[in-house]
């Protein structure tokens, strides 16, 4: 531990650099690391909350004024069976070791979110999503168990069925029941590195929708692009892009596939320009006549083809643009991510749409997701789709931003729709008491009651829904 | 006391946290009031809980919401300076701005030699800034962003025969933040210096020979503007920087004979 808490004091920022909290930043190594951290917290009467990759686009992974681990200090592969495809980590193993580590062998992780330097902390407490939501579920589902330790000095073992309140509770729960040192997840077979893309343009949100729902039942994974600049009969138009994972035999070098350099991500673009130049180029596009040229730009070009493309390539698209979110500029990026059941999804994104054009503030990026119901506790999903809207933050418009997001969530509650812990930065205390309900709020209290009877794990996120 | 918990800060509503020390009245509760107009969530301490108090409740009238709260503090209790710096961080959700403002003047007559008022002089304007400045200079250090006000005078720019202990208290504040400027600029950090010449505050009550005398808001408003522009060094109101200019170039030989 250091000499004094002070030296320790460091400013941390949310992953859209649109929020800056310092904390006393602690690196544990092991769960005695942890154990003494818990007692510090105690001791100094701070509170305690856990980050991993810092990739959440809010204030899940800040505690300002507090104390906050840093996980990926606790990134060990404890246990890898290439025959079952099981593997047991530490909770700071990033998504991009453990692919990996475990493809050269055919197997890939069931669900991974679009990027890849993720922790397996930060998936299991924001139980994350891929583009195969409506088909694998989410990260939790892979899930064979965990052990976590609680503040209230437990270690506790949970699988789906073991203490499976707090399985299902702690999984999603934002890190805020405890803390988990190790994970054990069952992988998927694949036989090949690559998977086939199939890329089309829709023309308006209905067909893009019916587009998503139709190839959900087609392809592994499914993903629209949402161009958010264009407005009228063209509204929601897009580009989807499906993919399925391609067996062996249609691949002519298979194996060689498999292999990390294979999937690895090229470090240069066109051979010479090194990527983390790439969010410069970008940044003057960043402004609402940049990106719909850009937009219109990409949907006219836009043509329906098939092609083959590596699973690092498909997934972790933007990782290709070292800090990309830094081309958005001194003031950040904030993300909107509304989820909305089939039937009423069509008319609540119209209406949000409409209201982003008539108050000028575009969206700069519109991602459209196919997802189901699952069993977590402060579960976002319903079985239906998903809108992800990422805005740029100026000085100027905060004030507006703030107000047509308050309106998006009256929309969306409405709607019957719900929301995500890891993206949206302005929901509201009330907000999540509407769409969680008050059984499912009274059930995690009971938990945090019993896992954290002194309230140590607090995150800004946290305080700012749950205590707010 | 129950107080709400302060304002979370969202990307859409971001907030700056500032500790003002020495806030009960005078330049303090004016800066305060001018901090919370311009956003800030606020940590008041002073030792004077009733005067905080009315204060705060004012300040988060008008705001609307709970900006201000307060911590009831002797500046020369040096051993509780940690403990509370942290919980006052925990309370605010992070620091920005920090502001010594605490200083006291003693009358010593014209014949007196009197350690006891010397050492409560030194205690409350320097050394209590020291217990503050140290963590809180370490802090900033290591987040490497941050503000440092220290308000002190221009009475420490010569020793006078009327106030050996306030003016040798001002000087040693002055060089103890133009070090932490040299120390922390190049951390990110910004020191600002502030040398009020006379304000009508409590310390001014039955002070002879006074002119310029400007209010506690002429004086707050000044330091606010040297705290947007990241000034090194200001004098309120800023002509006495030209005074001071002829002043710290009297020669010894005429100074010595001078009574004021």
């Amino acid at each position: 531990m250091p000499a004094s808490i002070f030296s320790r004091f460091t400013a941390l920022e949310n992953f859209g650099h649109s929020l800056r909290a310092p904390s006393y930043l602690l690196a544990p190594k092991s769960e005695e690391d942890i154990a003494e951290a818990l007692d510090l917290a105690r001791r100094m009467n701070l509170r305690i909350a856990l980050r991993g990759a810092g990739r959440s686009y809010n204030d899940a992974a800040l505690n300002g004024g507090g104390i906050l681990l840093d996980m990926s200090g606790m990134n060990r592969i404890l246990e890898w069976n290439p025959e079952t495809g099981i593997v047991r980590a530490e909770p700071g193993v990033s998504l991009r070791q453990l692919w990996q580590h475990v493809l050269p062998d055919g197997w890939w992780p069931p669900v991974v979110s679009g990027t890849m330097f993720t922790t397996l902390g930060g998936c299991l407490g924001m139980n994350v999503h891929g583009k195969n939501n409506y088909q694998e579920g989410t990260f939790g589902e892979h899930v064979l168990s965990f052990t976590a330790l609680l503040p209230n000095g437990e270690r506790v073992v949970c699988t789906p069925t073991q203490e499976s309140d707090l399985f299902h509770a702690m999984i999603s729960g934002m890190g805020m029941l405890g803390i988990f040192v190790e994970v054990t997840l069952q992988l998927k077979r694949v036989s090949s590195g690559m998977v086939e893309v199939h890329a089309w343009n829709v023309p308006d949100l209905d067909a893009h929708l019916c587009a998503i729902d139709g190839g959900a039942r087609q392809y592994d994974y499914i993903v629209g692009w949402l161009d958010s600049t264009a407005r009228g009969r063209a509204l929601g138009r897009g580009q989807i892009h499906a993919a399925t994972y391609l067996p062996a035999e249609k691949v002519p070098n298979a194996n060689e596939t498999l292999q990390t350099a294979y999937q690895t991500l090229p470090s240069r673009f066109f051979g010479i320009v090194p990527k983390s130049l790439l969010q410069y180029a970008m940044r003057p596009f960043l402004n609402n006549w940049g990106v719909t040229a850009v937009n219109t730009a990409k949907y006219l070009l836009g043509r329906t083809q098939t092609y083959p493309q590596s699973h690092a390539a498909f997934h972790f698209l933007l990782d290709y643009i070292p800090d990309w979110e830094r081309a958005y500029g001194r003031e950040g990026l904030i993300q909107h991510q509304s989820f909305l059941p089939l039937d009423t999804a069509s008319d609540a994104w119209k209406e949000m749409l409409s209201i982003t054009h008539r108050r000028g503030l575009v969206s700069y990026l519109g991602v459209v997701k196919r997802h189901r119901p699952d069993s977590f506790l402060l579960t976002h999903a319903v079985d239906g789709f998903s809108l992800a809207l990422d805005f740029k933050v100026t000085r100027g418009n905060r004030a507006d931003l703030a107000a047509m997001l308050a309106d998006f969530d009256e929309i969306v509650l409405d709607a019957g729709g719900r929301f995500y812990f890891a993206k949206n930065s302005e929901t509201s205390p009330e907000t999540a008491r509407r769409f969680l309900g008050e059984e499912t709020l009274e059930k995690f209290r009971a938990l945090k009651e019993r896992c954290d009877p002194q309230n140590l794990l607090q995150s800004d996120l946290y305080r700012r829904v749950f205590l707010g | 006391m129950t107080v709400p918990p302060s304002p979370s800060a969202t990307p859409l509503t971001p907030r700056k946290r500032a500790i003002l020390i020495g806030a009960s009245s005078g330049i303090g509760a004016a800066l305060a009031r001018k901090l919370a107009k311009e956003g800030y969530t606020l940590a008041l301490l002073a030792r004077r809980e009733e005067l905080l108090r009315t204060l705060c409740d004012e300040i988060n009238a008008d705001a609307g919401e709970p900006l201000a709260r307060y911590y009831v503090h002797d500046v020369t209790h040096f051993d509780e300076v940690p403990e509370l710096l942290r919980k006052i961080i925990a309370d605010l959700g992070g620091l920005d701005l920090f502001i010594y403002n605490t200083g006291i003047s003693i009358r010593v007559s014209f014949k007196e030699f009197n350690f006891e008022k010397d050492r409560k002089m030194i205690e409350t304007n320097l050394l209590g800034a020291m217990a503050w400045l140290n963590p809180v200079g370490e802090m900033f250090q290591n987040m490497r962003g941050g503000q440092i006000v220290g308000i002190s005078s221009v009475a420490g720019e010569r020793g006078r025969v009327g106030t050996p202990a306030y003016n040798a208290s001002k000087a040693a504040l002055t060089c103890f933040l133009e070090s932490y400027r040299n120390r922390l600029t190049r951390r990110g950090v910004h020191v600002l210096t502030v040398k009020p010449g006379f304000v009508q505050t409590d310390m001014l009550k039955g002070a002879k020979k006074t002119f310029w005398v400007v209010s506690p808001e002429v004086a707050a408003n000044d330091i606010w503007k040297a705290i947007r522009k990241r000034k090194q060094e200001i004098y309120t109101p800023a002509r006495w920087r030209w005074v001071m200019l002829i002043i710290r170039n009297i020669p010894s030989v005429i100074f010595r004979r001078l009574t004021f």
